[in-house]
């Protein structure tokens, strides 16, 4: 069996299961955000009723993330609602806005609070929840009822996926690239329904020798390829992670040698080059090299895809002692990224004296204009401007404004063509 | 022939065989994002005049030019209304890709919308259509998008499987509801679960 199978048969009381196959499983893990938080809890009221308890309160967690820093009414009554039932239900995992304890982009924020165990079961109202995989976890998005269903029952139903396995080979990652350029490959081959239904499992040596930020980045996009969940073997770079952020027991699994996959897709990582999505879809791809000199208005790196401190780190490898030739837009993805930026250096420098002597656009950890968001979000796109972003979707509108055009590329590329003022290939800057 | 009366989910019996209606079609991956745009998820889906606001804004987002297949350029909701004219929505392959927000599925049934066709959806939007009893997903075996015009008058029978075009004198099938159908039929997953004594 595969490592999906494995873990969905083990949650399900079974010894095996095979894809195609509908059984319930008990959940480890449910997640929500101030987005679909509120429609849940309403759906799990209305069905539970008002004096219900969860089902477990170990094991929801709530993470506001999405529409914060906004002076937009209904959205702060969201993250209201959120905080009355986390007191009601005396939940232990909410991490409130404007306190101590809040955290920022939930995929991130989960790995960090030591929520993403090998071998386990995740849900989350949010499609990247997929995430979670690039620890040994099936982790998948779920909508606001089947949600309010596990806060009641603590199980749901799901479809044993087949899993598509993609091997990169290559010693080392080559210098100028990303996992994001990898991901992008992928997806521009097999397309934004690719995967649909599917397990993405990443393998091979490219993959071994990822940190966990990388590797998470290869997950995160599963579901643009339309996957249901993306995952990675845990090793001992997983396990090093996992036991620092939590004191759980948690049994891994890992695929068999000899498992069955729907297809299997082979990549030296040598042969990709830096990789670009074009509007208005991740899997219309092109090389940054092909195109150069495209016009742009505005650089955005930030997500739970592009704002990890190793994607500020890349960025700030360019940006330092450059000049900046348009509007660039720094989002770390948590609170505990965003203290890292005034930690980690590059060349003796730290990356926020890097990015504000360049005259980035810092903002507070959270989704921002990744998703558009009310029209007074940090970073949105309100009208024509062509962005290059280092986020995982440029689907109409998606961050902000419908008219506006959204490019898709690595943390280096868009640092690249932030200084350079039109799309550039970050060779340039970084060779091997 | 199309109901006018409110299709809200209370009204809509989920056995009930036949759906007809005027259609409405679009093209390939139409994400959520086209669906119900980001900015208005802030209403409440609990709250009846705040929920009207999802119906008004349903499939907002998607271009004006592909809204309203082969014509482009017609809304789903006219401006200032909370309700559709059209009753089956008819897509490209892979609709609903993208985000998990059940609010689109949702904000499709509250503009009125019965049923979505289209020959592949993206799994999160599938589920929630169904496990929320919001539209019924049907698959067809061919991209209708190519040949059903908006404003044609269809008649689904949910029993044979079948899409019966009028206006163009043509019919369709559908692929059979598979797995799901026992949670499309009893309404959702709560309705399906109490049916089967899983919860009370
Ligand atoms: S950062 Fe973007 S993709 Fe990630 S959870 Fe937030 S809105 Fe979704």
């Amino acid at each position: 069996m595969t490592l999906t199978e494995k873990i969905i048969a083990r949650h399900s009381g079974k010894s095996e299961v095979v894809p195609g196959e509908s059984v319930w499983v008990d959940v480890d893990v449910l997640m929500t955000h101030d987005v679909c938080g509120p429609p849940s809890i309403g759906i799990f009221e209305k069905q539970f009723g008002k004096d219900a308890r969860v089902w477990d309160k170990e094991k929801v967690v709530i993470i506001p993330d999405h529409f914060i820093f906004t002076e937009d009414k209904y959205a702060n009554r969201n993250v209201d609602k959120l905080r009355a039932f986390a007191a009601d239900q005396d939940l232990p995992y909410f991490y409130d806005v404007g306190t101590d304890e809040y955290k920022g982009v939930c995929h991130v924020a989960l790995p960090e609070e030591g929520f993403t165990r090998p071998g386990e079961i995740l849900f989350g109202t949010d499609s990247h929840t997929c995430t979670a995989g690039a620890f040994g976890q099936f982790a998948t998005g779920i909508g606001n009822t089947d949600a309010a269903f596990i806060m009641g029952t603590g199980k749901l139903w799901v479809k044993v996926p087949e899993t598509m396995k993609f091997i990169f080979h290559g010693d080392d990652m080559p210098d100028y690239l990303m996992a994001k350029d990898l991901i992008l490959k992928i997806i521009g081959d097999i397309g934004v329904d690719g995967a649909t239904y599917r397990t993405m499992e990443f393998s091979g040596t490219g993959v071994q020798q990822m940190d966990m930020e990388s590797r998470m980045t290869l997950t995160n996009m599963v579901i643009e390829a339309g996957g249901k969940n993306g995952v990675v073997d845990p090793d001992e770079t997983t396990m090093e992670y996992v036991r620092k952020r939590t004191d759980k027991e948690f049994t891994p699994v890992y695929s068999d040698k000899d498992a069955d996959y729907h297809s299997v897709y082979e990549y030296n990582m040598e042969d990709i080059v830096p990789m670009v999505a074009k509007p208005h879809s991740p899997d219309n791809k092109a090389t940054a090299e092909e195109l150069e000199g495209t016009e742009l208005d505005q650089a955005y790196i930030g997500s739970c895809t592009g704002g990890k401190l190793s994607d500020f780190k890349a960025a700030a490898r360019i940006i330092q002692g450059r000049e900046l030739k348009m509007d660039t837009f720094v989002v770390p993805a948590t609170t505990e990224i965003a203290n890292g930026l005034h930690e980690e250096t590059v060349n003796g420098q730290t990356l926020y004296e890097i990015f504000t002597q360049a005259g980035c656009h810092i903002g507070n950890a959270s989704c921002a204009a990744c998703l558009g968001g009310p029209s007074d979000t940090f970073g949105r796109l309100q009208d024509k401007e062509a962005c290059i972003s280092s986020t995982n979707r440029n689907y109409p509108g998606r961050m902000g404004s419908k008219n506006a055009e959204v490019y898709l590329a690595s943390p280096y590329t868009v640092a690249a063509s932030a200084v350079t003022g039109t799309i550039a290939d970050p060779r340039k800057f970084i060779s091997n | 022939m199309a109901q006018t009366a409110t299709k809200d989910k209370e009204t809509t019996d989920p056995s009930s065989t036949i759906i007809t209606g005027k259609a409405f079609v679009v093209g390939r991956n139409v994400d959520t994002d086209q669906i119900i745009p980001a900015e208005h998820l802030v209403y409440s889906l609990d709250d009846p005049e705040e929920k009207k606001f999802y119906g008004r804004y349903s499939l907002s987002g998607v271009p004006d030019k592909q809204s309203g297949l082969p014509q482009g350029n017609i809304p789903l909701v006219e401006e200032g209304e909370f309700e559709s004219e059209f009753d089956i929505v008819i897509g490209g392959p892979n609709f609903g890709c993208g985000s998990s927000r059940e609010h689109a599925p949702a904000s499709m049934q509250i503009a009125g919308i019965q049923a979505i066709i289209a020959p592949t959806f993206a799994r999160i939007f599938y589920r929630n259509a169904v496990d929320g009893g919001f539209i019924i997903p049907f698959e067809s075996e061919e991209d209708l998008s190519q040949i059903i015009e908006t404003y044609d008058e269809l008649e689904i029978n949910k029993e044979d499987q079948v899409l019966i075009n009028h206006t163009q004198n043509k019919t369709h099938n559908l692929r059979p509801l598979g797995s799901v159908e026992d949670i499309v039929m009893a309404g959702g997953i709560f309705e399906y679960a109490r049916k089967t004594g899983m919860i009370e």
